[in-house]
């Protein structure tokens, strides 16, 4: 498969989105609204669930399943009450010491007037530091399209994972096209030379493990087993250990002479 | 014919002059304002910290000149000189844009590094340098920003930061992106040990490192009228069709919208960091 098919195949509709997760793997799920400043970014969906007998704080960038919701959650383009609704539930899991799981799948953080007066990029810079020293493990799944800083504001974890046909990326290959070869047309050749798969992800450290995608009910059997190991694995470490193994992960990342 | 336009070479000119020579002005010589257009001489305009004498626009000044006119006379020790950036990803062309960049700017990587004093307090500085590929995160950026926090928390030091940025580096694909990551950790700990951080935005500071270190700063300056955002202007107007209000995301704007601290003319910055770094000593 070429690099712009995984990019297809992540954006492709009928993808299982965040909701479709969130049901299947928890039970219980409670959603939880609002940045408690501005409003409600219906981009990104978070709240409380059952996972066995635990509770967890779940966050989900939603990018709608038919033409209706996607025009209602912004095709998953969060704006900073997004961000910022989604630092509010992480701080307060940490509080009740609970593990927080990310779902991403977006294009990127949205790019418009509103976005950038409210502040998009002190935002996803507030939720990249919070997360960086959260004191309660934080798991971050990529399930579709993992768009630069709109993803990584939400993939800062413990533990990152990917679904085989999911992507991940500083810029899309349309972007990246367009600004380096000055033609959008050539995207498939930028998809390739950005180097965006699952696989060229776990080669680079980014990614901690691949999910592979069999017919769903099984992916999310495979999610629920893995989900149940690795919360055993880090809810054994202290918070100040959580903090610190996060760090040291994200630390190596393009260190000078490892790469 | 064409007497009413400018000539459009030199052959128009001296068919047009019949061979006159005029008194040539050397480019050089003068510098013009983008802004109130006006000329300056260039030796004044270097003197006046790259400010334009009549409006006082700010012009564009290298990472080396930023550090000239910031920290106290001979108190810079850079740090990690020598790093380079390597091919990380394999991306195509990437060492020929990096053997550019390194002309361009006469810089090996668009972040210097160094431990100073600024009116007499000790303090790390990072500067950005805007002619190494746009000011362009990628691998070594991230490690120089990541190891000057790590050294500044050892030392128990504060840190000035100046940046100016095109965002990440895509040739360095998903590896820049993380470099958000890795420096505002190390910008976490450092803040955790009570130590200041000072952000200096600087005309344009955009994209990833807007999204990371740049919004991350105890104290956030900036100089007037810089370009501030995440996404671009240019990208904004193209995938929302929306029209942009005037100073859209320049400092000014910031400031009004509450997202930087205050606005400091370059020839103030100094005396302004200054007594910054005193009240935190």
């Amino acid at each position: 498969m070429k690099a712009i098919e995984y990019v297809y195949a992540a954006r492709a509709k009928g993808r299982c989105t965040s909701l479709d997760f969130i049901s299947n793997i928890f039970t219980d799920f409670i959603e939880l609204h609002g940045d408690r400043r501005f409003a409600d970014d219906k981009a990104i969906v978070g709240g409380l669930a059952r996972f066995g007998n635990m509770t967890v704080t779940v966050i989900g960038i939603e990018k709608g399943q038919d033409t209706r919701s996607r025009i209602d959650r912004n095709f998953g383009s969060a704006h900073p009450e997004g961000y910022r609704k989604a630092l509010r539930l992480m701080k307060q899991a940490e509080k009740f010491r609970r593990p927080v799981i990310c779902f991403v799948d977006t294009s990127g953080a949205y790019c418009g007037i509103g976005a950038e007066e409210r502040g998009q990029g002190q935002a996803i810079s507030e939720n990249i530091m919070e997360m960086m020293d959260l004191k309660t493990p934080i798991i971050s799944i990529l399930i579709g399209e993992g768009g630069s800083g709109g993803a990584l504001a939400l993939a800062v974890a413990n533990e990152v994972w990917m679904l085989e046909k999911a992507v991940y990326s500083v810029i899309s290959p349309e972007g990246c096209a367009s600004i380096l070869y000055k033609d959008p047309k050539m995207a498939e050749k930028a998809a390739e030379d950005l180097k965006l798969t699952s696989d060229d992800m776990l080669k680079f450290g980014v990614v901690d493990k691949i999910i592979s995608e069999s017919p769903r009910n099984i992916t999310f059997h495979i999610i629920r087993n893995e989900l149940s190991s690795a919360l055993r694995r880090l809810c054994a470490l202290s918070g100040e250990e959580l903090a610190e193994q996060r760090y040291k992960r994200y630390r190596v990342l393009g260190s000078h002479g490892t790469v | 014919m064409f007497q009413f336009r400018k000539p459009r070479n030199e052959l128009e000119l001296i068919l047009r002059n019949g061979n006159k020579r005029t008194p040539s002005i050397p480019d050089e010589m003068f510098t013009y304002c983008p802004s109130c257009k006006k000329a300056i001489l260039t030796d004044e305009l270097a003197d006046n910290a790259n400010i334009c004498s009549h409006c006082g626009y700010h012009f564009y000044i290298n990472a080396r000149m930023r550090i000239h006119l910031t920290v106290d006379k001979d108190s810079f020790t850079e740090l990690d000189s020598e790093m380079q950036s390597i091919n990380v990803i394999g991306f195509p062309g990437y060492e020929m844009k990096l053997q550019s960049a390194k002309l361009a700017s006469s810089e090996n990587e668009a972040v210097i590094t160094g431990i100073c004093t600024i009116a007499g307090v000790r303090c790390a500085i990072f500067v950005m340098e805007g002619k190494f590929m746009m000011g362009s995160m990628g691998t070594v950026v991230g490690e120089k920003i990541t190891r000057l926090f790590e050294t500044a928390t050892e030392q128990k030091l504060p840190v000035v930061g100046f940046t100016v940025s095109g965002g990440a580096r895509m040739q360095e694909g998903i590896l820049s992106l993380m470099q958000m990551a890795k420096t505002n950790g190390a910008v976490s700990r450092h803040g955790k040990s009570r130590l200041l951080y000072i952000a200096v935005l600087t005309n344009p500071t955009t994209g990833g490192v807007t999204a990371s270190f740049a919004m991350a700063g105890d104290i956030i300056l900036s100089e007037p009228d810089a370009l501030i955002c995440f996404a671009g202007p240019r990208v904004i107007a193209q995938t929302t069709s929306q029209k942009l209000p005037s100073g859209f995301q320049k400092a000014e704007f910031l400031l009004q919208k509450g997202f930087i601290d205050a606005i400091v003319r370059r020839d103030e910055l100094r005396n302004v960091i200054g007594k910054l770094l005193m009240m935190h000593s």
